[in-house]
């Protein structure tokens, strides 16, 4: 096991060694002077030559990449244009509000989407089912910012339950954390419920039909019993996989989220980086996400082990 | 080619059959009716969007923020620009967008799917490409192409593409993967076949079927993605009218003016909604194989 773990982070390597060169890259294959595309069209050349040194565009191609990638490995992402604070130092004050939105959303995905996938596959080729995967079809097709502005206008404007927008910190009291994140968690969550509601009816339906599930219900199993302890214990693996997943995804649908919901959080960070052109805060922030995404991955794979222990590495 | 396990043959592929059975198989794909249906709808909007809609483009400061009426359907933004007008206008882009990213993301992922499956060297870097690539969240990487970038809209639709192009060329790779090993593949090495004709007769057709599903969702996906890096302000330029760029300019004024959202964001879902039916009837009529495989 430790032997497959140990295998599994290696494998990491060569990923995020491609997706290093990959941003580092971007920045010098880009048609035109790097610099002056970062300082804007009416920029000086005094301030594109500030900006040329300061990301050290002046140096060799190949000792650049040494150098980019020799921060990285020392955790340093870089150092924004504009503020000159680094990366990592924006990064660590926006934190808070993107895991808290990332938190929730998996807690109100999971929560509504697993017993919606379960009782759609109890209830196969029924109303009910039909009804429960509709939805699912529509949640893959809502875009995140109707959902958004749709619920904002029904829960905030008309009946004046939630707050319209903004994020109250956890130091604030978790009660007003939870207020001030309701909407943007079921807004974000949509397409993962979606996901994981389709994924939950397909891997029960496939247990269902397995002779132990008739075993239990002839040694008269409840309904219930039958349905969580026999079949979604063994339907868990694919569902499991499609939550991890799905998490991965949820990071574009985070960015837009924030800017709706007008959260100061790592998305929000990108977008005010795209509109500054502060290049190097959207390098770390790919750099960033992509090692989130690499490293869920490998946690959904290590995962299977404990929930079905049939798998042995 | 009559070989029974290979699943490129199905029913879809063989168009030499008569009229009748083709009514036959749409009566039994009432998702694909559904979706199609649609498509065309908003195909017939974008083609004729001159004789629908007035000036997507002009403005009356007197006809600021209104309500939707007779006269102005979908109301007017803070400009005074018919809501309705952009909506239409914007079809236009987010079909372009659509089909255009859909088109290049699947001959590009084809090609690079087949080489790595059928030549094992080539597979092993350019597969460790790949995984690069595919780490990074699709919509980072677009905004970052387009911010490097002067934005206009053959660069979002490059931007949005080659983010897809991995998810095709690990589809493609598995199908020739799987059908390398196929007993009539080994038959036409025996006899002499050389390579190149080898892929093309033999190995190609079999992708055409889990290929066309892919494509369908690549396009919902390139529409939405459209219409996210617009609203979030790194997409097509704002002066053209896209449903992206339409909710963007409502954000401010949403409390105000919800309709300058509602109206493109009904008209987006609805466009998505139509091409996933599509690809969801497709995927379940072609093949129940590729059904587990997406």
């Amino acid at each position: 096991m430790t032997a497959y773990i140990l295998k599994r982070l290696l494998a990491t390597i060569p990923v995020m060694a491609v997706v290093a060169l990959f941003v580092f890259l971007l920045l010098h294959l880009s048609p035109g002077d790097p610099a002056a595309i970062i300082a804007g069209d009416e920029a000086t050349p005094a301030a594109i030559e500030s900006i040329r040194q300061k990301l050290g565009l002046d140096r060799p191609i190949w000792e650049q990449f040494g150098i980019y990638v020799a921060n990285l490995l020392r955790g340093d992402l870089g150092t924004s244009i504009f503020s000159n604070l680094p990366v990592l130092t924006l990064v660590k004050q926006r934190l808070e509000p993107t895991v808290v939105l990332a938190v929730c959303t998996l807690l109100v995905a999971v929560t509504f989407a697993v017993p919606m996938g379960v009782l759609a596959a109890w209830k196969a080729r029924t109303a009910i089912d039909r009804v429960i995967m509709g939805f699912s079809v529509l949640g893959f097709a809502v875009p995140v910012f109707l959902i958004g502005y749709l619920l904002i206008w029904l829960f905030a404007i008309e009946l004046r339950w939630l707050p319209v927008q903004g994020y109250r910190p956890l130091a604030e009291g978790v009660g007003q954390t939870a207020r001030s994140i309701v909407l943007p968690a079921f807004a974000l969550g949509m397409v993962y419920m979606a996901l994981i509601a389709r994924m939950t009816r397909a891997s029960m339906l496939e247990v269902l039909s397995e002779d132990y599930i008739r075993t239990a219900r002839a040694k008269g199993a409840t309904t219930t019993a039958m349905l969580l302890h026999h079949a979604l214990r063994n339907a868990a693996v694919p569902i499991v996989t499609v939550i991890g997943i799905g998490l991965t995804l949820l990071i574009s649908g985070v960015v837009i989220t924030e800017t709706v919901f007008n959260i100061p959080g790592l998305g929000r960070l990108t977008v005010d980086a795209i509109l500054k052109r502060d290049y190097p805060i959207i390098q770390g922030l790919i750099i960033l996400f992509a090692m989130v995404k690499v490293l869920l991955n490998l946690m959904i794979d290590i995962s299977y082990v404990f929930f079905d222990p049939r798998i042995r590495y | 080619m009559s070989s029974s396990a290979n699943w490129g043959q199905t029913p879809f592929i063989a168009a030499d059959r008569p009229g009748g059975r083709a009514l036959d198989w749409l009566r039994r794909n009432p998702t694909i009716v559904a979706g199609s249906s649609i498509l065309v709808f908003f195909v017939m909007v974008a083609l004729f969007a001159p004789w629908i809609a007035g000036d997507p483009l002009g403005f009356d400061p007197l006809y600021r923020l209104k309500r939707p009426s007779a006269e102005f359907w979908f109301g007017t933004d803070q400009l005074g620009r018919d809501v309705f007008s952009r909506v239409v206008y914007g079809t236009r882009i987010s079909l372009i967008v659509g089909i255009s990213v859909a088109a290049i993301a699947t001959v590009i992922g084809l090609l690079i799917g087949v080489l790595c499956g059928y030549y094992q060297r080539v597979d092993e870097i350019v597969m460790r490409v790949m995984d690069g690539m595919m780490a990074i969240p699709a919509i980072l990487l677009a905004i970052a192409l387009i911010t490097l970038m002067k934005a206009s809209l053959i660069i979002v639709i490059v931007a949005i593409s080659i983010p897809e192009i991995p998810r095709v060329v690990r589809l493609v790779r598995s199908v020739v993967l799987t059908v390398r090993g196929l007993p009539y593949i080994e038959a036409a090495v025996s006899t002499g076949t050389r390579g190149l004709r080898i892929m093309s007769r033999h190995i190609l057709p079999s992708t055409v079927a889990p290929l066309i599903v892919q494509a369908t969702y690549v396009c919902s996906a390139a529409v939405l993605t459209e219409a996210g890096l617009s609203f979030l302000g790194a997409g097509t330029p704002p002066e053209i009218p896209s449903w992206g760029n339409v909710i963007a300019t409502g954000r401010a004024y949403f409390q105000l003016a919800p309709w300058i959202i509602f109206f493109p964001g009904l008209m987006l879902a609805l466009a998505v909604l139509a091409i996933n039916l599509v690809g969801d009837g497709l995927r379940d009529s072609l093949d129940p194989r590729i059904a587990r495989r997406l």
